[in-house]
């Protein structure tokens, strides 16, 4: 009963976050549009990290990888082949899932801090090459002049800041439905089982490795059709756009919005970044050390982290020195599967 | 007669890139053991070890004059204040030091974000002039070729930094107590040494290393608004592919990189922006099921 209740107020509140994100551009002025624009792309990868570090337990530093790689395929895209939304953003995504899928190997075999290691290196190589490859990517100079986007086949280009915005919103908005929808399928249940209890679901014939390769390319195509929608909100990219300091602060976002949910990654991701474009605007120079900060102060008042993913607290007195936290393993997971 | 001079005509080229990447990699070594014992001990993903590197090389153009005298107050100065960092570090972890490593590694970055501003606050934005001591401002001739004498006496250095660095962690109580910490955590709690003491102890430890490496290396590495970034991305890619706590693979990992940073680039310009993301995707594919075990328990 009162878990209904939670639900409907849940919903109601999401509707009304919908309603005023899409009224939106007539109440604000065009900059701040197009920086809104902006921070609906970076949710969606907030979104992806969310899906790795807290469904599938693989926290991850390295989703600007194929956030960029998505970006620039689009860029690509856009000034050489096609000005079409749909085009665009199908490529993007596939670029980015190419990307998740060349580095799965790297990946798939390791858990907890190690995967924050491997994928912050790989993250961090993929700006170098992005810095370094001028032929393609212009170098840290970026991409300028990218074309404006026809979302559609016949329709017309999207000119101006609020035709951006609505076009981003909507993508984000489909992207986002489809995401929850898979999360409440079998696949879904199968990844949580997984950060659950590993072990357990192995032993039921699981191929756990299998699915996480799924999670991982899955994340890679969000990610990159993200990269997708930062092009057509800013209209040029550079190496700039995908540094580690992004990658750092969207984790922070995922783990303010509770690991798990993909709501709160959204609303997590996009207030951690709407911070710091407010603070690099009213404090230039200042604006990291007020950041790095807040980054601390934000780690101690979050004392649950990714136990929150759970549902549940970790019961007082569970120390948790090693990599990989073996506690509350959610049978009521497993279970549910086994049916 | 011809073919042998060809062949040492091919060589050549490639000897002093080939001697540059030994004193990166020495360097990239001495900086990444303090990121290997931090994670390996402490099991911290400390995002702010870049910076603690950050701290000797400012230090060090600070403080360098082209003397001696300058070189030895550099060191101390430099390893004391990335030591003292260190130790600060590992005081601001204590609160969430049973939480998650989520939070744990969000709260490095966080450091790192702030200290890095501190740093070009008080350095300013510019990348500041390194100045060697007067007697290795020269060249040497090896096979025919100059190269400066700084790097030579560098390696020299590096690689007893190397060997002292192994002769502690194998044969000392200390080191002992460090490669026992990481193979059961709890058993050394049980012998009265207190976890919060061994943590301290290894960001310490960890920051003089990268403080060291930052003041012997600043004519190398130099200090600069990237080289946290710069050297935090080289280490990890070292401990990844070093093998995680390894010290003999933590070195090869760095020489390997070193080389590819160096040598690599001149063989094969076009290439270059992909190698060092090659090697590190070659060796974990092949490694990968062999690393899993040891990464699971890790």
């Amino acid at each position: 009963m009162r878990g209904e209740v939670i639900r409907r107020v849940r919903g109601g509140i999401a509707a009304l976050v919908l309603v005023g994100l899409v009224v939106a551009p007539w109440v604000v002025d065009d900059y701040t549009t197009s920086i809104l624009a902006r921070t609906l792309a970076l949710a969606l990868v907030g979104v992806s990290v969310a899906l790795l570090t807290g469904v599938a337990g693989m926290p991850t530093l390295g989703q600007t990888a194929p956030y960029a790689a998505g970006a620039y395929a689009c860029a690509v895209v856009g000034s050489r082949v096609s000005d079409v939304g749909v085009v665009q953003l199908v490529v993007a995504a596939a670029a980015g899932a190419l990307l998740a899928a060349l580095t799965v190997p790297l990946v798939v075999h390791a858990r907890g801090v190690i995967v924050l290691m491997i994928t912050l290196a790989i993250g961090e190589l993929v700006v170098i090459v992005l810095g370094r490859w001028r032929s393609v990517t212009g170098g840290t100079d970026g991409l300028a002049g990218i074309p404006a986007v026809r979302p559609f086949w016949g329709l017309p280009a999207l000119a101006d800041d609020q035709a951006r915005y609505l076009y981003a919103l909507a993508v984000v908005a489909t992207l986002v439905g489809a995401v929850l929808v898979l999360l409440r399928t079998r696949a879904g249940l199968v990844l949580r089982a997984g950060r659950d209890d590993e072990t357990r679901l192995r032993a039921s014939g699981h191929r756990v490795a299998l699915h996480l390769s799924g999670a991982h390319i899955a994340a890679g195509a969000i990610a990159g059709a993200a990269g997708s929608l930062l092009v057509v909100a800013q209209q040029y990219i550079s190496p700039a756009d995908f540094g580690f300091d992004t990658s750092a602060l969207l984790l922070l976002g995922v783990v303010i919005g509770g690991t798990a949910s993909v709501g709160g990654a959204l609303v997590g991701a996009a207030l951690v970044i709407a911070v710091r474009d407010w603070l690099f605007g009213v404090l230039p120079g200042h604006a990291p050390l007020v950041l790095g900060a807040l980054f601390v102060a934000t780690v101690y008042l979050l004392p649950t982290g990714v136990n929150r993913a759970r549902g549940r607290l970790r019961p007082p007195g569970v120390p948790a020195l090693q990599a990989n936290p073996p506690a509350a393993p959610d049978q009521a997971t497993v279970a549910e599967l086994r049916r | 007669m011809i073919a042998v001079a060809a062949g040492t005509n091919r060589i050549d080229p490639y000897l002093i890139p080939a001697l540059d990447g030994v004193a990166y990699g020495l360097l990239v070594f001495v900086a990444a053991s303090g990121l290997v014992v931090c994670f390996g001990v402490a099991n911290i993903l400390n995002l702010a070890h870049g910076l603690l590197y950050a701290i000797g090389g400012y230090t060090a153009a600070a403080l360098l004059d082209g003397g001696w005298a300058s070189l030895a107050l550099a060191l101390a100065v430099g390893v004391l204040a990335a030591a003292a960092a260190g130790v600060l570090l590992a005081g601001l972890l204590t609160p969430v030091a049973t939480g998650n490593h989520l939070s744990q590694a969000l709260l490095t970055f966080g450091v790192a974000l702030a200290g890095g501003s501190l740093l070009v606050a008080g350095f300013g934005p510019d990348n500041p002039q390194v100045q060697v001591p007067s007697a290795l401002e020269g060249s040497v001739m090896i096979a025919g070729h100059r190269y400066a004498a700084y790097r030579l006496v560098f390696i020299v250095v590096a690689a007893v930094l190397a060997a002292a660095l192994y002769l502690v962690v194998r044969r000392t109580r200390a080191g002992m107590l460090v490669r026992a910490a990481v193979d059961d955590p709890e058993m050394v709690a049980c012998l009265g040494v207190s976890p919060a003491r061994i943590r301290a102890g290894v960001l310490a430890a960890a920051g003089a290393l990268a403080g060291a490496a930052g003041v012997l290396g600043a004519p190398i590495i130099g200090p600069g608004t990237g080289t946290a970034d710069t050297v935090l991305l080289l280490s990890l890619v070292v401990v990844v592919l070093g093998g995680l706590g390894s010290m003999a693979g933590t070195l090869l990992a760095a020489l390997a990189i070193g080389e590819i940073q160096t040598l690599g680039v001149a063989l094969l310009p076009s290439a270059a922006p992909f190698l060092l993301f090659a090697a590190m995707a070659a060796v974990l594919a092949v490694r990968a099921r062999g690393l899993a075990g040891r990464w699971r328990t890790a």
